[in-house]
């Protein structure tokens, strides 16, 4: 048996691999996810058990201690997150990756080691090491701990160039230190890792969050896979790539969505491009309605598309929009929503916000879903949305965010905007659809608009 | 400040310049509201509803005109009203100024105010204060039930078993509001919808309303900067003369919405063309009023012709719907004035500049051009050939491969190197590596994306994997700083695992059908 074990373990990661891979493969719809999330339970017990079956294995004592504590905090953090706060709680848990490559580097740092396995321990304490301090630092701005805007500095493409060039030759001085002497260097890099991590972080606006947090979701992986690299442990590489092309795949569709380059943002390149006016005058009136003329248009409406954006969430208004929807639909009218990709804060994160709320997952669309049935819509009221139903994007060339592909909602036959005020977006562009004929502004905080809107529904 | 509402006059005129609902909104906007007796009767509205609405009830409408700061009307007053009128009065009303120069002289001298409310010029800004647009929605519409009443017959096709019905055939002349309008009720209806303007920048807006946009061969386009179309050349009217005469031999119900501003309307039915239609032929005159576009219209009266055909000249007003659009037009007005706190007469205002026709004893007509252009000129794309386009296909295609290739030389190059320096277990791994990737590319491309935030909880999770790492440091003696380390790896990393498959559980169960 004994003898054995070494295939037996290979084996045992063998079928974590695919458990993982048919975890991550049923969360192609949501019939399905839930088994995916069993695999994945399953899967990781089965590379845990495996692991530590292993005679070679020691500390069991110390093992038990740790998973007992992290359980506790795991399960703590997880039930008590708001579902608002989930963009937090996945940075803090990508730091924790980042965090553990950086231990299991320096703990698998030992003498004699060859030169491929000191590159590799190199590398994995570099990708870590940002991911660390990176996604620390996204967690403080997503919280409200940070300021969200940019900390910009001139040259600083220069000085994290240098940094990286530093990098390189503190480990080449690492690999060539006899014994365990390089130990310095190692620790030299770290910091400087810490530092590119921080830095990265910061140079980056709060509407950009969605990507950051993303693409710190594919550095995880990668400090894992790299972390593989050193153990020489397969199911580590298979993980680490996977979760790796998962938030590389994640960035691009965010990037797609706000049109921005997909190679800026790996090197935190993007957010300094000053916001500039549109040169295009825009033309109309803007004009508003009130709680009961609104009621009114929805009572007389077939089909209503509603718009959500973060500050729908902000303001929590997704429960009254719930019951006002119940009440549309039980009086036969198509209410459905249509979700920009960079609606919210996380990839996908209005539609956890709009499943809290118990909206049924069926009627909430994609923009490209619902772009088509737009010009068949009586009805759209966008809430809490602005850049993302910007008609500049289409036809205004010298806008900030032409060519960002949007909910064409002015194409309906009457669009409601509620918002606090005229202020712009997050881009800090003019949006003309304010200025349509067929728009009208309602005035007011979501919630309490919303609810107001339901007592004329009711009564 | 007091404003006043008389009855309407004329026994033609059913609609009231005020409705329950826009004395509500003029309370809100601070004025007191006094309604002569009677007043809304023809449009379905009594006194007790203007009473509740918080209106008072006035008997005469000398008590109206003598005692209001502001009147509204609908109607342009009689010369026996304006005698009733007092000094400095505002009144708002329908006054057609280019055909009533008498009328602005009595009301100039009796120092009246007026806007006239179809004078208000078709800015964007003013559009929530045109009488004109809003009534003529309502009778493009109304133009379209009363034809088909005449008509007597299915507007749509139907195939019954007894047979097949065809549908029946509508021209409409001028696509302004009320063409519009008549387009899209015709629409609805089932009609097949054909419409004609001058102005080649409505095609768009015809089509969209369902109907097809009929147009003569020659290149003159009748926009002006007033949003009317102006009066072409005699090429443009003798072809558009021939395009009315066939369609008048196919169609069944031809609605006619030629007005130009201040002007007699435009013959546009001839004699010809009714003697070529079918009997049973429906015709509505919208343009009635001032003069009719057909030459047999008589304003006010539905006759039919020796040969069958029913003209139209006059139409149901729709007078309590009508009379809440109007009320509405002129409560936008009211409000951009300043409403009863802030009321005042700015010549500054553009709308106020041409509208009011009389202030201070001084005639205001006819106003100075406000150019406005509802729609930019199309801006000619140059269309590509077929041939252009494969062409260019080709050439980026050929492009595609060749970087492809380029990329693919580089890829297998740096692996090469890669083969060159590096161990064989390494490669061995770093085979799996690239294959992983390659597994992750295409599984996650297929998650849905309503569940990308899930699928960021369960990568937090699985790449908590790495404690894999800290379990094969860990050792007994916790005095080894690699234990520590180790520990700590393993308790971060669990963390990741317990809280990220937790959270992703508590996550997906939300999502209900």
């Amino acid at each position: 048996m004994l003898e054995n074990f070494a295939n037996i373990q290979t084996a045992a990661y063998l079928f974590a691999s695919i458990l993982f891979i048919l975890s991550l493969g049923g969360l192609s719809s949501q019939e399905s996810a839930k088994r995916g999330v069993l695999y994945g339970i399953v899967g990781m017990i089965i590379a845990i058990l495996a692991t530590i079956l292993d005679t070679n294995v020691q500390g069991h004592l110390y093992i038990l201690i740790a998973v007992a504590i992290a359980s506790v905090i795991g399960i703590i953090m997880a039930r008590r997150v708001e579902m608002t706060a989930m963009p937090q709680l996945v940075a803090i848990l990508h730091s924790f990756v980042g965090l553990a490559a950086v231990l299991v580097g320096y703990g698998s740092y030992h003498d004699g080691a060859d030169t491929v396995h000191l590159i590799e321990v190199f590398v994995g304490v570099f990708i870590g090491a940002i991911t660390f301090t990176g996604s620390i630092i996204a967690w403080g701005k997503l919280d409200g701990k940070i300021r969200s805007k940019p900390l910009l500095y001139p040259g600083r493409h220069a000085v994290n160039i240098m940094l990286v060039i530093i990098s390189v030759i503190l480990g080449v001085l690492f690999v060539q230190a006899p014994g365990t002497e390089g130990l310095i260097y190692l620790l030299i890099m770290t910091a400087i890792a810490f530092f590119i991590g921080v830095m990265l972080v910061m140079a980056i606006g709060g509407a950009d969050m969605p990507v950051v947090v993303s693409m710190l979701n594919s550095y995880s992986g990668w400090a894992a896979a790299a972390a593989g690299f050193m153990l020489s442990n397969d199911l580590l590489i298979v993980t680490g790539a996977l979760v790796g092309s998962s938030g590389a795949i994640l960035s691009i569709i965010m990037c797609e969505a706000m049109n921005r380059s997909f190679l800026s943002v790996i090197f935190g390149g993007f957010g300094d491009t000053p916001v500039k006016g549109s040169d295009q005058v825009i033309e109309g009136e803007v004009t508003s309605i009130t709680h009961e003329e609104t009621a009114e248009l929805l009572k007389n409406a077939n089909s209503v598309v509603i718009v959500p954006g973060y500050g729908m969430a902000v303001a929590k208004a997704q429960y009254p929009i719930r019951e006002m929807v119940d009440i549309l639909r039980k009086e036969g009218k198509e209410v459905r929503f249509a979700i920009h990709p960079v609606a919210g804060r996380l990839p996908g994160h209005m539609n956890v916000l709009l499943a809290e709320a118990s909206v049924p997952y069926d009627i909430v669309l994609e923009m490209d879903e619902i772009n088509e049935d737009l010009p068949d819509t009586d009805v759209v009221m966008v809430i809490g949305a602005n850049d993302v139903v910007n008609p500049g994007a289409q036809d205004d060339p010298s806008s900030p965010i032409y060519g960002m592909p949007v909910i064409e909602a002015w194409k309906a036959e009457k669009v409601i905007v509620m918002k606090r005020s005229m202020s712009v977006g997050y881009a800090g562009v003019e949006n003309p659809l304010f200025y349509k004929n067929n728009t009208d502004m309602l005035y007011g905080d979501a919630k309490e608009s919303v609810e107001k809107i339901l007592g004329f529904l009711r009564g | 400040m007091k404003v006043g509402i008389p009855k309407e006059l004329n026994s033609e005129e059913s609609r009231v310049a005020a409705t329950p609902k826009t004395v509500k909104r003029l309370m809100k906007q601070g004025f007191e509201v006094y309604i002569e007796k009677g007043a809304g009767l023809k449009s379905n509205f009594s006194d007790k509803e203007f009473e509740d609405s918080g209106a008072h009830i006035v008997n005469s409408a000398k008590e109206i005109y003598g005692e209001s700061d502001i009147v509204l009307k609908v109607l342009e007053p009689t010369p026996a009203e304006v005698e009733k009128m007092r000094e400095g009065l505002v009144l708002l009303s329908y006054l057609w100024p280019a055909r009533n120069q008498d009328l602005l002289k009595l009301l100039a001298d009796r120092k009246v105010n007026a806007v006239a409310m179809d004078a208000i010029p078709r800015i964007s800004r003013a559009q929530k204060m045109d009488v004109l647009s809003s009534m003529a929605n309502i009778a493009g519409y109304r133009a379209v039930i009363e034809g088909a009443y005449h008509f007597g017959r299915f507007l749509n096709g139907q195939i019954t078993a007894a047979g097949k019905v065809d549908p029946a055939k509508v021209l409409v002349i001028g696509a302004g509001v009320a063409g519009l309008a008549a387009i899209g009720a015709a629409n609805s209806l089932g009609a097949i919808v054909r419409a004609f303007d001058t102005r080649k920048e409505v095609a768009e807006q015809i089509e969209s309303m369902g109907a097809q946009f009929l147009t003569v061969d020659i290149e003159e386009d009748g926009s002006t900067s007033s949003g009317y179309s102006k009066v072409m050349s005699k090429e443009f009217i003798e072809a558009e003369m021939k395009l009315f005469l066939e369609q008048a031999k196919d169609v069944d119900i031809i609605i006619t919405t030629a007005q130009i501003p201040g002007k007699e309307a435009p013959k546009l039915i001839l004699d010809y063309h009714v003697a070529a239609m079918k009997p049973g032929s429906v015709i509505v005159d919208l343009a009635a009023s001032t003069g009719g576009n057909c030459i047999y219209t008589k304003n006010g009266e539905i006759f039919t012709t020796d040969n069958g055909v029913t003209i139209i000249g006059k139409l149901d007003q729709l007078p309590s719907q009508a009379s809440q659009l109007y009320g509405n037009n002129l409560c936008h007005l009211l409000d951009d004035m300043g409403k009863a706190e802030n009321f005042k007469i700015d010549f500054k205002d553009d709308v106020i500049s041409r509208a009011m026709v009389t202030h201070d004893g001084k005639i205001n007509w006819p106003p100075e051009p406000l150019p406005v252009s509802p729609q930019k000129p199309k801006v000619e794309v140059k269309q590509k050939s077929i041939e252009e386009i494969k062409a260019e296909e080709a050439l980026k295609a050929k492009k595609k491969s060749t970087n492809m290739f380029i990329q693919l030389a580089v890829v297998g190059a740096l692996l090469f190197l890669v083969g060159q320096f590096a161990e064989p277990q390494f490669m061995q791994h770093f085979t799996v590596f690239v294959l992983a990737v390659f597994v992750g590319w295409n599984l996650i491309w297929n998650v849905t994306h309503a569940l990308h935030t899930p699928l960021m909880a369960i990568t937090n999770a699985i790449s908590g994997i790495i404690v894999i790492g800290g379990l094969l440091q860990v050792t007994d003696d916790f005095s080894n700083p690699v234990t520590i380390v180790a520990f700590l790896a393993i308790l971060v990393a669990s963390i990741n695992i317990v809280g990220g498959f937790f959270v992703t559980q508590r996550m997906l169960k939300m999502f209900k059908k």
